[in-house]
């Protein structure tokens, strides 16, 4: 149990001295799966709730879908996805391949089926309960759709929590698209499997525990601003 | 009254999610601290693709600073098995290839993907094995009469088993011993195994297991998991380890910086670069060896900048 | 006697939606005849109560004659263009749904469905809340309230909206005494207010209590229409007979 008593002297070490590679590769960390995050919402929000609210031929298969891409193996996205970029692939002219953009666009992949599923899901439920009411008020498909979603905001930051989580500890796809470059796209995660190959157990460890607590960090400060949301409304 | 009551009753419709706040925040936060990330790639830059070996063992940072200095020409590393480093080489998808498997690398030459092949340094394989060396090979001059002991016997073998340079040498080595590594062991097959991983995921293996296994002294040397491992087998000619070093053919893949890798592969086999590899100390130990007998410098203790390091 | 009580508030320019004219309705489901052959006109003002034991068609001629189901048979008319005659009544479902928000917001969630323009709004909240008891509950958060205030919030947000006429669909039968006492007197001060109000209920009390109006049903069919006085002095038919003295099954 050494190599844990080590991880956790490392990781108080690393963060109280403010490493500044360190803290470069969490802004890394941040930057892309924050963005990454933010434009699945924009996507899957929407396509989630439609799916939620509207009825068209193939839905249930676009659920189905969707529902099975949750399960998306990150290395399987990252090959198809480097096969994509790479210089002889059909947008390798874009030169995206080894790129912070590259993995913005393998997580936001990736994050897409879980904001859209849990919001479908979500969405669905509340349209089943609310679609008298809505009918009798005579409020429009869109109308609906929009109150659905404010409705549903505390299970949708859930959703995203979700996605985030997703994003922020996924390896294998920014491994292959990224290409793990030191001060270019090397995040947490990376960090992490590089060490752990290197047979840097403990600093490996070490890493794990400070992306951990950024973790808590984050959902923590998504709880305290729903509970100040609720204590203000209340 | 009556207005300010109006405009708490729609604050209802306006106020956005707290989650999407938060991420927005955060979005904002993490795009600003990424700042110096951005600006790096403004430099000019190539893609080196390279193996594990000659990052993790911190040549390649002891190397790119130095010919950064000189140029200003940034080298971003792409390190994984030689295979796969060819492979995003045939693919265009790096300008340079640094690995090492001749016959590899001259196949490469052939097709068209590379303009041509030039020898940078080489450094050497050993073999490590639990300290206990059941297969009795310690201090053996002659790694086939050793890897044939271990096969004979029965030991346990942890292979990479990834097509990189360090297996496709470990399989030349079971040829040069007369061994079928999937046939002709001991006790049966079982106790060679294959982990189709990097080499540090390999000797993790090895460790936990007690097994014996065929590693390149750089990754040895930088790996702090040995647990019971240790060097067993080290100077025979054969385990010699010669690196290449080729430019991807600009004709096969007119993206790539031709110019700018061309400058990168002259500065390894010039003086300076060639006296800057000798230089080259992991804890002390010379790794790797550069092609051309150049006097090294008085060493200033060379290290390699990793996570956590003063 | 709350005949007109609002027609000078806005009504008359544009001419009421009443009456509502039920000829033949029938309804069919999965081979079965819910409701068979009802006909019966209700005009403006006062409380209609349709009465009768569970399963008798009640809840179902008030979601036809809102035009929630479209009727297998026979016609549900209204004094009015079909596009138009639902914006102007409301409907309170048997289990009132209230959004996460506040008070207020769930009326104003009513009113932006609603298009009602904004200059309205405030003084239509105020009088919900004022003639549903919930003033002082105003800014409280929805899923806070008790049962019965949630009940009587659903009537508010079918008020607010200025309805000609409010269907309610069993509006008190999860409520225990006193919060059903507080929704009859919203109910009371609704219809007060010029509203029609056309509720369905299984309780004989709670028709006593309302009612102007009675319509019985009884297995699909309506077999009385009468004023309330008349129907609880003297049902004409057997099973209105046998349902007041509480024997009549189902």
């Amino acid at each position: 149990m050494s190599e844990f008593q080590d991880a956790f002297v490392q990781a108080a070490r690393l963060l109280g001295r403010a490493d500044p590679e360190l803290l470069e590769i969490i802004a890394l960390s941040l930057r892309v799966s924050l963005t990454a995050l933010v434009l699945a919402c924009a996507v899957g929000l929407p396509m989630g709730a439609a799916l939620g609210v509207f009825r068209f031929p193939g839905r249930r298969a676009a659920v189905t879908l969707l529902n099975a891409l949750m399960g998306l193996p990150p290395v399987v996205l990252g090959l198809a996805l480097y096969l994509v970029l790479s210089r002889s692939g059909p947008l390798g002219f874009l030169g995206l391949l080894f790129t912070p953009t590259a993995m913005i666009l393998a997580q936001w992949l990736l994050v897409i089926p879980i904001v859209a599923a849990l919001t479908r899901q979500v969405v669905e439920d509340l349209h089943e309960e609310w679609e008298e009411e809505f009918r009798s008020l005579g409020a429009g498909r869109l109308r609906s759709l929009f109150e659905l979603l404010y409705e549903a905001r505390f299970q949708l930051a859930t959703a995203t929590l979700a996605g985030f989580g997703r994003a922020i500890a996924e390896v294998g796809a920014v491994l292959i698209v990224g290409g793990n470059i030191a001060h270019v796209t090397r995040v947490m995660t990376t960090a992490i499997a590089m060490e752990t190959n290197k047979g840097e157990l403990s600093l490996a460890l070490a890493l794990g525990i400070v992306l951990v607590a950024l973790s808590f960090l984050i959902n923590a400060g998504l709880v305290a601003v729903q509970e100040l949301g609720r204590v203000a409304r209340g | 009254m009556s207005a300010s009551r109006g405009r708490s009753g729609e604050a209802g419709r306006h106020r956005c999610g707290p989650a999407l706040v938060v991420v927005a925040l955060a979005g904002l936060l993490g795009s600003a601290a990424a700042g110096p990330a951005v600006a790096a790639e403004a430099a000019p830059y190539i893609v080196l693709a390279s193996t594990t070996s000659t990052r993790d063992s911190g040549l390649l940072d002891w190397l790119i600073p130095a010919f950064r200095a000189r140029t200003g020409i940034d080298v971003r590393v792409v390190a994984v098995g030689t295979g796969r480093a060819i492979r995003l080489a045939e693919r265009g998808d790096a300008d340079v290839l640094l690995v090492h498997h001749r016959p590899s690398e001259e196949a490469f030459v052939r097709a068209g993907h590379g303009v041509e092949r030039f020898e940078v340094m080489w450094n050497d394989f050993v073999v490590a094995g639990p300290r206990e060396d059941p297969a009795g090979v310690r201090g053996l001059s002659d790694v086939a009469v050793a890897l044939a002991r271990i096969a004979r016997g029965g030991h346990l073998f942890v292979s990479r088993g990834d097509e990189s340079g360090t297996h496709k040498k470990e399989m030349e080595l079971w040829r040069a011993a007369g061994i079928d590594p999937h046939r002709d062991w001991g006790a049966g097959p079982g106790a060679y195994r294959e982990t189709g991983t990097g080499m540090g995921a390999t000797l993790n293996v090895a460790s936990e297991l007690g097994a014996y296994v065929l590693v390149d002294r750089g990754t040895w040397i930088s790996f702090r998991n040995r647990g019971a491992l240790d060097l067993l087998v080290v100077g025979d000619p054969l385990l010699r380890n010669p690196y290449g070093v080729i430019l991807v053919h600009p004709a096969r893949h007119p993206h790539v910086k031709a110019e700018l890798g061309q400058r990168f592969i002259d500065w390894l086999l010039s003086d300076a670069g060639q006296a800057r590899i000798a230089a080259f100390r992991l804890e002390g130990e010379v790794l790797f060896h550069p092609v051309r007998d150049v006097d090294p410098p008085a060493a200033p203790g060379a290290s390699s900048r990793r996570i956590g390091s003063p | 006697m709350a005949e007109g009580a609002r027609s000078a508030a806005g009504f008359g320019e544009r001419g009421s939606i009443l009456p509502l004219r039920v000829e033949g309705l029938g309804y069919r489901a999965r081979g079965e005849w819910l409701l068979r052959d009802v006909s019966f006109t209700l005009r403006a003002g006062g409380i209609a109560v349709l009465l009768g034991p569970n399963g008798a068609g009640k809840s179902l001629t008030l979601r036809l004659c809102h035009g929630m189901l479209r009727p297998s048979g026979g016609l549900v008319s209204w004094n009015g263009p079909p596009a138009e005659v639902r914006g102007r009544q409301a409907m309170v479902f048997q289990r009132p749904r209230v959004l996460r928000r506040s008070v207020r917001a769930n009326l104003a969630f009513a009113l932006r469905a609603r298009r009602v323009p904004r200059a309205l709004r405030d003084a239509r909240t105020r009088e919900a809340l004022a003639v549903t008891g919930l003033d002082a509950l105003e800014h409280r958060p929805a899923h806070r309230l008790s049962e019965g205030e949630r009940h009587r919030l659903a009537l508010a947000r079918a008020f607010v909206v200025e309805p000609e006429v409010v269907f309610l669909d069993e509006p008190t039968a999860s409520l225990d005494p006193a919060a059903t006492a507080a929704l009859e007197g919203a109910i009371r001060r609704v219809a007060a207010d010029g509203t029609k109000v056309i509720l369905s209920t299984h309780d004989l009390g709670q028709a006593r209590r309302l009612a102007d109006e009675v319509l019985f049903f009884h297995r699909g069919r309506l077999l009385e229409k009468t004023p309330a006085e008349s129907f609880f002095r003297g049902p004409r038919t057997p099973e209105a007979r046998a349902f007041l003295k509480g024997e009549l099954l189902a």
